[in-house]
């Protein structure tokens, strides 16, 4: 007898290559699910393309059935960039950790922001570096134990985690989507990522969405020390929602006389 | 339809940077990513005028490894992209030419060489071979070719397209700030006057249908798991790469027939040993002449013979060694004795060369 319940995945999931890479745990799947479902929403897996990093993140380049290509450690956005400036019809997704994004490829993060360059970044934040072992990133929290802060991260000696989606908000023009969700809120995730999508089909400019993620492998923790770290310590931290929507001011920054504003 | 940049051919007078942009326009290029550096700027200044008059693309990034990876994207749409650069510059574009090298990725760069190493100078020099040949952490598997005036620059930017599309090797040309800045006489020409067919650019990515139902998706990578997963994969490159040589590899030679002492160099510094060669013949001394126009592939079966004809060989030019290097490298095992004329960062005229030849025949 057949099993009565089949696990649900979005239509533009590969079959062939589930059960995916990832550890037991790993915010990855979850995600990459939120992302499929976002695809399968907009129905365009036709012409989007999908853009993976170094990282844990390259464990998805065989993850879709969605032409693929997984590149070096930060510089996902340039290449899917350098893609969309000859092919805009297609939709380019750029999938990296938080180590790729803010410290390897951070130029690449501030200059696409910048120039409102038409790509779709989502950032998987899990306060470290996943695939080299569990180093510190630009996302450990404050005396967060890794295996180059065994200690506990020392804010004097190697500062305070980034705010991504706020480093964003605060570069990109008026016309860009930028969120931060959570595996925690996973309905929520769906929707930030479909925006951040359509952002881009509709030509307002950049979509930046960071979602908070888990990694109990490194984090060394059970299932529900590892949702509290989500839950508690890292939301603290990280607050989730939207920070920029297409339309409106940008939080006053952009207003008349200030510097940086249009001149009409 | 935008009309043809070229119709026919015309003759010209201008910089070998100007040069560049109008051979990529007359090669089709789609688009160039370009980050400023100096010597190559006016690539990108001529290119920027004249690229939207026939509907092409630019993008100027933040650093050259953004160049170089934007660059990879226009290549895996189907596109002729490319992008220049030098230098500290050409440093940073090798991390994208690795992932190009890899991934077989027809990407074309233009390296107008400027001292080194570090910043140095922004005038000139012949030190980027080395970094051009085998920058990356790979085997060089690349194609570089080495021009020597503003009618190379013109032909071998159209030809390095060509070859990068055909073979899906990361595809250079090595000019110098030398012919980037100075002004002389070049014919430029449609291609197809000249019977050139442009390779065409297939995507790889971005495919017709629906993957994973019409068709099979693309999943491009350049990381692999395993030691035989990863000596599979470049097995099969290094056997495409040594089945090119005989079709790529280019040099020319002269007065080799009878020479005592063959003249080796590349590039701007090849026309200068060009005419020494000529003026010692003139003066009764038996020299020759060898230039390798690709440096990789470098001509090793054309020089073994002559070399090992000739009683002395002399190899000139502004780098410390880096020529020499391969020169040797390919002539393993003969007893032919090779001595240098180096002058890293510097320009070399036919007399310093005359100089250098008559002293290696009495020493």
């Amino acid at each position: 007898m057949a099993l009565a319940a089949q696990p649900q995945m979005p239509r533009v999931w590969r079959a062939e290559t589930k059960p995916h890479k990832f550890c037991p745990g790993c915010g990855h799947g979850i995600i990459l699910k939120a992302l499929g479902e976002a695809i399968d929403a907009l129905g365009i897996q036709e012409r989007t393309i999908f853009g993976c990093d170094i990282g844990c993140s390259l464990l998805s380049w065989d993850f879709f059935n969605l032409d693929t290509i997984q590149t070096h450690h930060g510089r996902t956005t340039p290449v899917l960039v350098g893609i969309k400036r000859v092919r805009p019809e297609l939709v380019v997704v750029s999938y990296m950790g938080d180590g790729g994004a803010y410290a390897i490829g951070a130029q690449h993060l501030v200059s696409s922001a910048v120039r409102n360059d038409l790509v779709t970044i989502i950032v998987v934040n899990n306060t470290q570096y996943g695939m080299t072992g569990g180093q510190m990133a630009p996302t450990t929290l404050p005396g967060q134990k890794t295996e180059t802060t065994p200690y506990g991260r020392d804010v004097k000696l190697t500062g305070r985690p980034i705010l991504g989606p706020e480093l964003v908000a605060a570069v990109a023009p008026p016309g860009a989507y930028v969120a931060r969700g959570s595996i925690a809120n996973v309905v929520q995730l769906k929707n930030f990522i479909q925006k951040g999508l359509l952002n881009q089909i509709e030509g307002r400019g950049i979509a930046f969405i960071e979602a908070l993620s888990a990694c109990p492998t490194n984090w060394r923790t059970n299932a529900a020390e590892t949702w509290r770290f989500i839950e508690k310590e890292m939301a603290a931290y990280f607050p989730t929602g939207e920070l920029r929507t297409p339309g409106e001011a940008k939080n006053g920054q952009a207003g008349e006389g200030t510097p940086g504003a249009p001149e009409h | 339809m935008a009309a043809k940049p070229i119709e026919g051919e015309q003759r010209a007078f201008m910089t070998g940077n100007e040069v560049v942009a109008w051979a990529a326009l007359a090669a089709g290029a789609d688009i160039m990513y370009g980050y400023p550096i100096t010597p190559q700027n006016e690539i990108m200044h001529y290119w920027t005028r004249m690229a939207p008059r026939y509907d092409r693309g630019f993008l100027q990034t933040e650093d050259e490894i953004s160049a170089g990876f934007t660059t990879v994207g226009g290549v895996l749409a189907g596109k002729r992209a490319f992008t220049a650069t030098a230098g500290p510059g050409n440093v940073l574009m090798q991390e994208a030419m690795s992932m190009a090298e890899m991934m077989r990725l027809p990407t074309v760069v233009v390296v107008t060489q400027r001292g080194g190493p570090s910043t140095a100078t922004v005038i000139y020099s012949q030190q980027e071979l080395n970094l051009t040949c085998f920058g990356g952490n790979g085997e060089g598997l690349r194609i570089v070719y080495s021009t020597s005036s503003h009618q190379d620059l013109f032909n071998y930017t159209i030809k390095a397209f060509n070859t990068a599309w055909k073979y899906r090797f990361p595809t250079f040309v090595l000019g110098d700030g030398y012919q980037s800045k100075m002004r002389e006489p070049v014919t430029i020409y449609d291609p197809a006057t000249r019977g050139i067919v442009m390779e065409e650019c297939r995507p790889m990515v971005g495919l017709p249908g629906i993957a994973g139902i019409d068709r099979e998706p693309a999943h491009l990578r350049n990381t692999y798991n395993l030691e035989d997963e990863l000596y599979d994969r470049l097995t099969a490159s290094i056997k495409d790469y040594q089945a090119m040589i005989p079709e790529v590899v280019e040099w020319e030679a002269c007065a080799v027939d009878d020479d005592e002492i063959l003249v080796i160099a590349h590039g701007v510094v090849s026309r200068a040993a060009r005419a020494a060669v000529d003026s010692l013949r003139e003066a009764g001394i038996k020299a020759g002449y060898f230039r390798p126009i690709t440096l990789r592939p470098f001509p090793e079966e054309a020089l073994q013979p002559l070399a090992a004809r000739a009683q002395r060989i002399l190899v000139v030019e502004s780098a410390h060694g880096q020529l020499e290097r391969q020169v040797r490298a390919s002539l393993y095992g003969l007893e032919t004795p090779v001595s240098g004329y180096l002058r890293p960062g510097m320009g070399i005229t036919p007399e310093e060369i005359i100089g250098a030849v008559q002293q290696t025949l009495r020493s």
